[in-house]
């Protein structure tokens, strides 16, 4: 049985990074941004599992596991504390266009 | 052949969900598309032989995140879709097109310099959950109790951000 070779899943994550850098560019939703950047470190786990199969030991394979792990744990983090802050501009001022929002500036 | 049909069509999968998140101009349609994005990215994990994290990936990802999202569109009413006006950020979207086109063609051709890399053969037992927890807790375990703070501080970071200020 012939498998999917390594550079199919790392092109795949290369297109799932671009459309998601794509995405924090043009989007104006700061909830839609985020969901890009969710997007992007999905792009990063893909080519940490994708390596991680490519490894000759078991010790390398489960680190590439564990980094995932890690990855995931930070998305989380970085969520809540990006969720509370949407809420507190929102609360602050009622339209949330990222354009017009300088709140750290004045 | 069996493993490349289903890599394709799963491929084929996250490839149109992430465009659909990025073109979609209602915020709640973008979310509901995430989800299948992740369903399907945790299915490619399974062909990965990464189950633990496939699973993990439907509870943390497509499950607790995407509530989370969903209920802040809800709450805060950012449901409604944006302008289509770009008039006055002319600039932005060729600056999106060459970001996204320089980025992916950098990327695919490091991908191309690994391209001819064999498969290992990968140990049965890689992918559990009793293998993972076994290196979380032997060889990671500084690094599990400095996640272990930075959630800490995240959630507590957050409840003081959304506090009202009068209570």
């Amino acid at each position: 049985m012939e498998s999917v070779p390594l550079s199919a899943y790392l092109t795949l994550s290369a297109f799932l990074f671009a459309v998601g850098a794509v995405g924090v560019v043009i989007k104006r939703n700061p909830i839609v941004i985020f969901m890009c950047i969710e997007l992007m470190l999905n792009a990063a786990n893909l080519t940490f599992l994708a390596f991680a199969k490519h490894q000759p030991t078991l010790q390398a394979q489960v680190a590439g596991h564990v980094f995932v792990l890690f990855v995931i744990g930070v998305a989380a983090a970085e969520v809540a504390v990006g969720l509370g802050i949407i809420t507190v501009m929102f609360r602050l001022r009622e339209n949330i266009d990222i354009d017009q929002v300088n709140l750290m500036r004045e | 052949m069996a493993e490349r049909l289903l890599f394709f069509l799963l491929a084929l999968i996250v490839v149109s969900t992430a465009v659909g998140v990025v073109t979609n101009r209602n915020p709640v349609r973008s979310a509901l598309l995430l989800v299948a994005n992740f369903f399907s990215l945790a299915l490619l994990y399974f062909l990965l032989s990464a189950q633990f994290l496939g699973v993990l990936q439907i509870i943390v990802y497509a499950g607790a995140i995407m509530v989370l999202f969903l209920f802040v569109i809800m709450l805060l009413n950012l449901g409604s879709p944006e302008p289509a006006t770009f008039s006055e950020q002319g600039y932005r979207r060729p600056l999106a097109w060459l970001i996204a086109l320089g980025m992916f063609a950098l990327l695919v051709s490091q991908a191309l310099v690994v391209a001819g890399t064999p498969p290992a053969q990968a140990d049965p037992q890689v992918g559990t959950a009793r293998t993972i927890g076994y290196a979380l807790f032997t060889e990671w375990s500084f690094a599990v109790v400095v996640v272990g703070v930075l959630l800490t501080v995240g959630v507590i970071g957050s409840i003081l951000l959304a506090r009202r200020r009068s209570a």
